[in-house]
């Protein structure tokens, strides 16, 4: 992908663009459409779409394998945190009330904290499964 | 939608069959806004339209763009699947009609959700009040399974790859 270079100016202008947008479907979900699920999309399509025209080498070192494979995990472990936070507070699991002085404070910081969890599970696992397959794509060319 | 299924279940041209099911989910998605759904619709046109379509692109690759013809001709599933969707179309019969007020749906749960959400949770978007704070068990229970789908994936294709490296050494 060396010689695409009207490609490459355009996706380096394109991408701040999307991950400014998928942030803003994460945290802006309270009042508008969109939440941790669609923001996750976002953030493994602007990845996925930075090794479709970079080249996967360069998607791993800008995120490099590891890093996506702890998210994977991170994500559930954040959701099932905020229960067990609850829990530790005096509530019952996944009760938001406790987590602040007020009630809807505490169901406000919840929320946010749950859809923090999902959107980093799932952005995780969408680019994990990418770059399986396109991994195997590039070991059936080295043969 | 009906003309594109029409042309997916036709086609024997996999890469075809690939584009046209990512215009179904565009569709797909327009008619979910056009149900003011527009959280689902959001999800279906950027998971359906966008990345299954890349994956099952990177699928293609590895695995060729023909489909095989089949062995014999499909009489047997065609009759289960004509019988499944009238039944599915009878039952539908039985549901209320769309948007009914009087319907059970509306008048369940769903007056609580519209006027204590905001009170109660702060958040004016009734869906994220819902999805992560009234059924938060049931999200929990979707981001697990979205985390199993990716560890199953990488058990999978890991496995694979190091038995091929083998192989190589051997």
């Amino acid at each position: 992908m060396r010689g695409f270079l009207v490609l490459r100016v355009v996706a380096k202008l394109l991408m701040p663009f999307m991950l400014v947008f998928a942030l803003y479907v994460q945290f802006h979900g309270d009042y508008s459409p969109g939440g941790g699920f669609q923001a996750g999309v976002i953030i493994a399509a602007t990845m996925i779409f930075y090794a479709l025209i970079f080249g996967l080498p360069a998607a791993r070192q800008l995120v490099p394998e590891a890093l996506v494979e702890t998210m994977v995990a991170l994500g559930v472990l954040i959701y099932a945190g905020v229960g067990v936070a609850g829990l530790l507070l005096g509530g019952n699991y996944l009760d938001y009330f406790v987590l602040a002085h007020s009630p809807v404070h505490g169901q406000e910081r919840g929320i946010f904290w749950v859809e923090v969890g999902v959107a980093v599970t799932v952005s995780g696992v969408m680019l994990k499964i990418f770059y399986m397959f396109a991994g195997r794509q590039r070991s059936a060319e080295d043969e | 939608m009906a003309a594109l299924t029409l042309g997916i279940a036709l086609q024997r041209n996999l890469y075809a069959v690939v584009v046209l099911s990512g215009a179904y989910s565009f569709l797909m998605a327009t008619a979910l806004v056009a149900l003011d759904a527009v959280d689902v619709a959001m999800t279906e046109a950027s998971v359906g339209a966008g990345i299954s379509t890349v994956l099952l692109l990177g699928a293609l690759y590895l695995c060729g763009g023909e489909e095989a013809k089949p062995l014999t001709r499909p009489w047997l599933p065609l009759a289960i699947a004509l019988v499944i969707a009238g039944a599915l179309v009878y039952g539908t019969l039985g549901l209320p009609a769309f948007s009914d007020p009087t319907a059970p749906i509306h008048i369940h749960v769903v007056p609580r959700y519209l006027h204590d959400a905001l009170r109660e949770t702060g958040v004016p978007n009734v869906v994220t009040a819902v999805l992560a704070s009234y059924r938060g068990y049931d999200t929990l229970g979707e981001t697990t399974v979205v985390f199993t789908a990716g560890a199953g994936v990488i058990a999978l294709l890991r496995r694979l790859r190091r038995r091929k490296d083998g192989g190589h050494k051997a």
